[in-house]
């Protein structure tokens, strides 16, 4: 996968991405509700047409999708699968037979963790077993490059712990993943580089580390005479030493926060939320 | 590995909506029961009453019933199917896989196809032993009844991936849809004997396709001495054949020109 840049619709849901997901690498596209996550994906899968830029996806175009190219992909849509009369088997099964390669549908069925269900008919699994019905049906072909649309929003705890060693062993497979999501927990775990969007742009890209790395301030907090106190510090350990110098015994409620990647996240979505209001009343202005 | 077979893909997507169709038991009932309550209901009102050539309204009844069950299956049901299959999201899933539209396409067709075969036997049954109609014999019938059901069938199906676009919600479909087949049985001879319309709604009527799929079923299951009473005082082979490749071209144009894989605003 190659270089990818796109500007799209009127209201640029997507405004002018650079994007380049290296071979065998798990990519999250991580960003709040609305923020293009979608739209981009699907650009890339071949749904939607892109207004501007230019995009190669395993070295083809994906607004003009081919039979060979679908066979090397993989796609779990944001929508959970429909309520259809056919088995997991069997709808797994169906799947297989429009790939040149696939995968063992035993195999795959025991991946996800649906053999008891396997001979149930989809109207009966329950949404997160539906979710896992998509997981399979999107690598069933043995993808090389496999698109997840929020896979896991829904499942409980369990159920994604679950989901987060299966794209595990997709990855060690040598499969190429590109996965959205707004838990940043999954991005965490899963992702080698995350990519934080935001109103259509691009506000950071990097390791889940080096994000982490960006926060600068910890945050010291603890209660005196005066009440609850909290102070942003980059240097915590100076601060706390001054706080043992006023007081005498325990501090009451002292706690030392270092910064998690949620702080980080914040703060790039909400600078990229006061440069888009910068930006309106700047327009209005003029 | 070798990527599969073109005619194993139309085959496992046939086998697919026909899995899926027997499953949806109300579909199924329609399909089935449908022609067949027609048959007996009218049957029972206006049976007896001759048209003329020693046909009774019931087996020109009959002959209109096999035309218009290949409009419900291909037609009505295929676009209102299709239309609440890309609400669902089940034609966009598709799209994401290898399968070609065109074997897709002709999957849907050898399904009709299968359910239509199925339909008509049903209904010649019952007309066979409750209102002792006679099957024809003679193999030229048989051979006409082919041509007539297999282009009558793929232009109703091209035609019903079509339409399955006009509708912009799966909900919208069965409104849009309905009054349209409704409309075509009155006026197409199916409902009514044909000749017996107004001149000028016979003239519309003869536009459609229809018209020309009950006359030509009429050719096969009614007395060769009825074609005297048809419009033209002819079976009007050669018409019916035009006009139902016509609506076939149309059907293959319109459904590879206005189908959408996906919801409108969701591109």
């Amino acid at each position: 996968m190659t270089g990818l840049r796109k500007t799209y619709g009127s209201k640029h849901a997507v405004d002018g991405l650079d994007l380049t997901i290296k071979t065998g690498e798990v990519f999250a596209l991580l960003g709040p509700n609305g923020a293009g996550k979608s739209t981009t994906v699907e650009i890339l899968e071949g749904y939607r047409k892109r207004n501007a830029g230019d995009v190669t996806v395993l070295g083809v175009d994906p607004a003009h999708p081919t039979r060979e190219w679908r066979e090397r992909l993989g796609i779990m849509l944001q929508s959970t699968s429909s309520v259809t009369l056919l088995t997991a088997r069997e709808a797994i099964a169906h799947t297989a037979r429009l790939y040149p390669n696939p995968r063992n549908v035993d195999e795959v069925i025991a991946e996800v963790g649906l053999e008891e269900k396997a001979d149930a008919r989809a109207n009966t699994l329950s949404g997160g077993q539906r979710r896992r019905l998509d997981v399979a049906l999107a690598v069933i072909g043995r993808p090389e490059l496999v698109f997840l649309d929020e896979p896991t929003t829904g499942f409980d705890p369990e159920a994604r712990r679950q989901f987060w060693r299966l794209i595990e062993t997709l990855r060690d497979g040598g499969t190429t993943i590109l996965l959205t999501t707004h838990y940043l927990d999954e991005a965490e775990y899963l992702a080698d580089r995350v990519a934080v969007i935001a109103n259509g742009s691009l506000v950071a890209l990097d390791t889940p580390k080096g994000l982490r790395r960006r926060a600068e301030n910890s945050t010291v907090s603890w209660t005196d005479a005066a009440g609850h106190q909290s102070v942003a510090t980059t240097t915590p350990t100076a601060v706390v030493r001054d706080l043992l110098a006023k007081h005498k015994g325990e501090i009451p409620d002292l706690e030392v926060r270092n910064p998690s990647l949620e702080d980080v996240y914040l703060e790039l979505i909400g600078q990229a939320d006061a440069d888009l209001a910068d930006a309106i009343s700047q327009k209005a202005q003029a | 590995m070798s990527r599969p077979a073109y005619p194993a893909l139309v085959w496992e997507r046939a086998v697919l909506e026909t899995k899926e169709f027997v499953r949806s038991r109300d579909q199924m009932i329609f399909i089935f029961a449908f022609p067949i309550i027609f048959l007996v209901l009218f049957g029972a009102i206006l049976g007896g009453a001759e048209i003329g050539a020693g046909v009774n309204f019931t087996e020109y009844f009959l002959a209109g019933m096999i035309a218009t069950g290949i409009l419900n299956t291909g037609f009505q049901s295929l676009a209102i199917g299709i239309a609440i299959d890309r609400d669902n999201d089940v034609l966009k899933r598709l799209y994401g896989t290898p399968l070609p539209a065109s074997a897709f396409f002709a999957g849907k067709v050898l399904h009709v196809l299968m359910v239509s075969i199925v339909q008509i036997a049903l209904l010649l049954a019952v007309g066979a032993l409750a209102y002792g109609i006679n099957l024809p014999t003679d193999p030229d019938r048989w051979i006409t009844f082919a041509w007539v059901f297999l282009l009558g069938t793929a232009a109703s199906t091209l035609l019903g991936i079509g339409a399955s676009s006009l509708p912009k919600t799966g909900r919208a479909a069965s409104a849009i849809i309905t009054p349209i087949v409704l409309v075509l049985q009155f006026i197409s001879g199916v409902f009514f004997v044909f000749t017996q319309l107004p001149t000028w709604l016979q003239n519309f009527a003869e536009l459609f396709p229809l018209k020309w799929l009950a006359q030509g079923m009429r050719s096969v299951f009614l007395p060769e001495e009825f074609a005297e009473l048809e419009a033209r005082m002819s079976w009007e082979h050669s018409t019916i054949a035009i006009m139902l490749v016509v609506w076939l071209v149309l059907g293959s144009i319109l459904a590879l020109t206005t189908f959408r894989w996906q919801r409108a605003g969701d591109r």
